[in-house]
């Protein structure tokens, strides 16, 4: 066994076991944060698997912003987390064996097909980032677009979810304001001049 | 030189996948947990798309895990905003208070 490849394994086993404590321990904010371990695992992971661009965009964009946004929340919310834990142990059962069967279907399917699987060649040498680049810009252009697009409407939708209009402010409507009239404001009234009383 | 056979990258997706559909059931109240148990799905399938992409030499699988990466950060923005909007109107996150529709 090579080093690059047993560091490899190491990478894997520590991914695996981040996973597993990702949804078993108590507190969200440190599943939160083995979930940051579990993306940086499978970063170096996708580096050695020639992925460069892709790890460091994990990186970025996963740890760095997805991550944040998730602590973000979990400690914006006051919520009984222990309340939530009642029936951990109930859904044990039915959970490892469900999983367990998702496994060794996987599993079997891998291994009965390993044999097909024949090697290609290599990715291209040189820039991961420009070979995928050029392949992104190029022959993937438009559902690039559509990405950009459906990225759009997320950042849309998540500000119009999360928008309300509170009651208790004193804002200013500048198209109110301007469409106002001079009768909107002053009130001219006949009357008869009143006598002074004595 | 890394020789890690393609069959093992493969397990470890399977693996990972797994551990996420156990937290799905383990984690079934909590919704924050169930949506990172998603993310780690999404991962697991990512690691299958660059391990196929290294084992055939082909650039077009890592293509696909940078439309999936943009579409699970899409997907986690809703997700969490729907979140918080559910705390605001009903001031939990357990799953089994989500029955409002039920009519």
């Amino acid at each position: 066994m090579t080093f690059a490849n047993a560091v490899w394994y190491l990478f894997a086993a520590i991914l695996v076991f981040a996973a597993l404590r990702v949804i078993t321990v108590k507190n969200p904010v440190h599943a939160a944060l083995w979930l940051v371990l579990s993306f940086f695992s499978a970063a170096a992971i996708w580096l050695m698997l020639g992925a460069e661009f892709l790890a460091i965009a994990l990186v970025l964009v996963y740890v760095g912003a997805v991550m944040v946004r998730f602590l973000f929340v979990i400690m914006m919310l006051d919520v009984d987390f222990d309340d939530l834990r009642r029936h951990f142990k109930s859904y044990i059962p039915v959970g490892a064996t469900v999983g367990g069967l998702v496994l060794v279907e996987m599993i079997l399917v891998v291994v009965a097909g390993a044999k097909d699987a024949a090697g290609g060649g290599s990715l291209p040498a040189g820039s991961n980032t420009k070979a995928l680049g050029r392949l992104l810009y190029v022959d993937y252009v438009y559902p690039f677009e559509l990405a950009a697009v459906l990225l759009l409407i997320a950042i849309v939708a998540a500000i119009a979810l999360t928008w309300r209009r509170r009651k208790d402010t004193r804002r200013q409507d500048p198209g109110e304001q301007v469409k106002v009239k001079r009768g909107d404001r002053v009130r001219l009234i006949a009357m008869p001049a009143e006598k002074r009383e004595r | 030189m890394l020789t890690v056979p393609l069959s093992h990258s493969l397990v470890l997706g399977a693996i990972l996948f797994s551990i996420s559909v156990v937290g799905i059931f383990l984690n079934r109240k909590n919704v924050i947990i169930l949506l990172m148990a998603i993310e780690l799905m999404l991962l697991a399938v990512n690691l299958n798309f660059v391990a196929f992409s290294h084992h055939l030499g082909d650039m077009a699988g890592q293509v696909f895990v940078f439309f999936i990466l943009t579409v699970a950060a899409a997907e986690s923005a809703i997700g969490l905003a729907i979140l918080v909007l559910l705390f605001r109107n009903v001031g939990s996150i357990d799953v089994e208070d989500l029955a409002k529709l039920k009519g």
